[in-house]
């Protein structure tokens, strides 16, 4: 049995959650699903309607808000009861927090940012990404093992529903509240966002490729010439050479423009997982083994100092 | 306050890996290598605790011999000696077997705060830090940004998905993973880099017992899926021919 482990924010499920039960239920095992929080009544019902054994809403006064030693105690005596051959996990920021204390507790395998997984001789086989996705390791785990699943690895919408609503069953487990070390303020955002990219048609976006922060104008100019936002890769808002706003990523925005213009952007799968889903995906990079080649629709192996003026002559041409 | 900073010696970005001949590690005798980025930043942040709080940062790091090249560079940077668990074996280990060599060399140190890099670049595992808090059964917190100590405590600021952050405090002793991007990193200067030259890195064995929890079966570039048109000649030839393909193809552009 593959227990999945959803994961929730204020009443809604997030879509990776969605993605990693379609992941469980393609691997032809029996599943059961576990949502947790305060009050998950309606979320067990949503997840009821997919083809599983089982539902579990496992409520708690530890489990909201979120601390990882809270969902750590509560995952752990529910994996403890259940036992299944392995859990699957969405491999989100929430998730990476508390799922490698929560193998130690359990004594489990853990093997993140899975993309794949298959049988071989009963084994479960998990594929990812390594070398920031310049390489695939197929990984057997050693035992029971915790799988966390990459945004994007399985589409939401291969997720196959149940003919009749699955049985769920209300967990509610004990974990002393004084027990939990951490102790969480409310989230908040920084300052208000100047620009929405998830709403842009066309981003040119630039990676570390761009060298220096003088150089962002010229693909300031570009993104102008065809009418884009300018994005960024990580590196280039840590360096603050352009404002969080403009971060696409697994930590920053999700984007499907139509059009994407990769810049100097090597393509590690942080940044892939945030744009993979553009319409058309241009790449201009110098090394022509960067990862960002392996999704691209069009690619330029060159520098990029010398196709982008040339690209902004021809447009303005 | 007692600082330990974890880091890894990774290959550099710019290297391509090659799968060595049963494909179960890369071939990394041509590999040049650095320190693991998001330790750098760790690294800079232990750096920045002591300079305002005292006390002492001690690098620790588990690998093989080469390894001693990044805890030099650390120790050049400032950090005020280091802690090097010695085995070639743990080049390939995971998560587990990494945190069980660190653990085990850090236990009687009795330090404050432990910080390290949210992942490493080579295995990518993201686990490390919180696996070495379990392990020492101290409190963890994870993709931190700010980091202010407080009386026995620290409250850190986490990255939450999306734009959203979060404030959280824990009692001191703590593990924190860092996230790239908290700070500007500082580099060796001369000055540190003869320094560094005078200070212990202590060599600890490895315990007998470390064990990974999962295993390679086989390494390989991936599959493209995508059909890439890939367009070649002069910058300016292969310019106008994009642009053509964008308008006339793609039409995602006017």
């Amino acid at each position: 049995m593959i227990l999945v482990i959803a994961e929730q924010q204020n009443g809604t499920l997030n879509r990776t959650s969605l993605e990693t039960l379609a992941a469980a239920q393609q691997t032809g095992a029996e599943v059961k699903v576990a949502v947790l929080g305060a009050d998950v009544a309606a979320l067990a019902a949503t997840l009821a309607a997919a083809r599983v054994a089982e539902v579990l809403g496992v409520q708690g006064a530890a489990l909201d808000p979120y601390t990882l030693d809270g969902y750590v105690g509560v995952l752990a005596k529910v994996v403890q009861a259940e036992r299944p051959d392995h859990v699957f996990l969405p491999h989100t920021y929430q998730t990476r927090d508390f799922a490698p204390a929560l193998a130690v507790k359990l004594g489990m395998a853990l093997v993140t940012d899975c993309v794949s997984t298959r049988w071989q001789d009963g084994q479960l086989i998990v594929a990812r990404p390594m070398f920031q996705g310049r390489l695939y390791a197929d990984v057997a785990p050693i035992g029971p093992a915790l799988v966390t699943f990459q945004i994007g690895a399985v589409r939401a919408d291969s997720l196959v529903d149940g003919s009749a609503p699955a049985p769920i069953r209300a967990l509610v487990v004990v974990f002393d509240a004084g027990a939990i070390r951490q102790k969480p303020e409310a989230p908040f955002r920084e300052a208000k966002q100047a620009v929405d990219l998830t709403q842009a048609e066309r981003i040119v976006a630039v990676g570390r490729g761009i060298k220096e922060q003088d150089k962002i104008e010229m693909a300031r100019q570009l993104a102008t010439a065809i009418g884009a936002e300018l994005g960024a890769s990580r590196p280039i808002c840590d360096a603050g050479w352009l404002p969080m706003d403009r971060q696409v990523g697994s930590s920053g925005q999700t984007v499907a423009p139509k059009l994407y213009l990769a810049l100097g952007i090597s393509g590690a799968i942080q940044h892939l997982v945030g744009m993979k889903g553009a319409r058309t995906i241009v790449a201009i990079n110098k090394d022509p083994e960067a990862p960002i080649f392996e999704i691209a629709d069009f690619g330029i192996v060159g520098d990029l100092f010398e196709v982008v003026p040339a690209m902004i002559k021809e447009l303005q041409g | 306050m007692k600082i330990a900073v974890c880091i890894k010696q990774v290959p550099t970005r710019d290297w391509q890996p090659r799968v060595n001949d049963d494909r179960t590690w890369v071939r990394d005798q041509d590999a040049s290598f650095e320190l693991n980025e998001p330790d750098a930043y760790a690294l800079e942040e232990g750096l920045r605790l002591k300079e305002k709080h005292g006390g002492e940062v001690v690098v620790c790091s588990a690998g093989p011999a080469r390894v001693a090249q990044a805890l030099r560079e650390a120790l050049a940077r400032g950090a005020d000696r280091a802690i090097h668990v010695e085995d070639d074996a743990l080049v390939t280990g995971d998560a587990f077997a990494v945190a069980g060599a660190l653990a085990s060399a850090m236990r009687d140190e009795q330090f404050d705060l432990v910080l390290t890099g949210l992942q490493s670049d080579d295995q990518g595992f993201a686990q490390t830090g919180v696996v070495l808090a379990e392990t020492l059964g101290i409190a963890a917190a994870t993709i931190i940004m700010e980091v202010d100590v407080q009386a026995g405590a620290v409250r850190v600021k986490r990255e939450l998905e999306g734009g959203w952050f979060q404030f959280v405090t824990l009692p001191l002793p703590a593990v924190l993973t860092i996230q790239s991007g908290i700070n500007q990193l500082r580099y060796a200067t001369l000055k540190g880099i003869m320094a560094a030259k005078k200070k212990e890195i202590r060599k600890v064995a490895p315990p007998a017992d470390l064990a990974s929890r999962q295993r390679i079966v086989s390494l390989y570039v991936p599959e493209k899926k995508k059909h890439t048109e890939m367009i070649g000649g002069s910058a300016t030839d292969a310019a106008k021919e994009l642009v053509r393909r964008l308008r006339d193809e793609a039409r995602v552009i006017s």
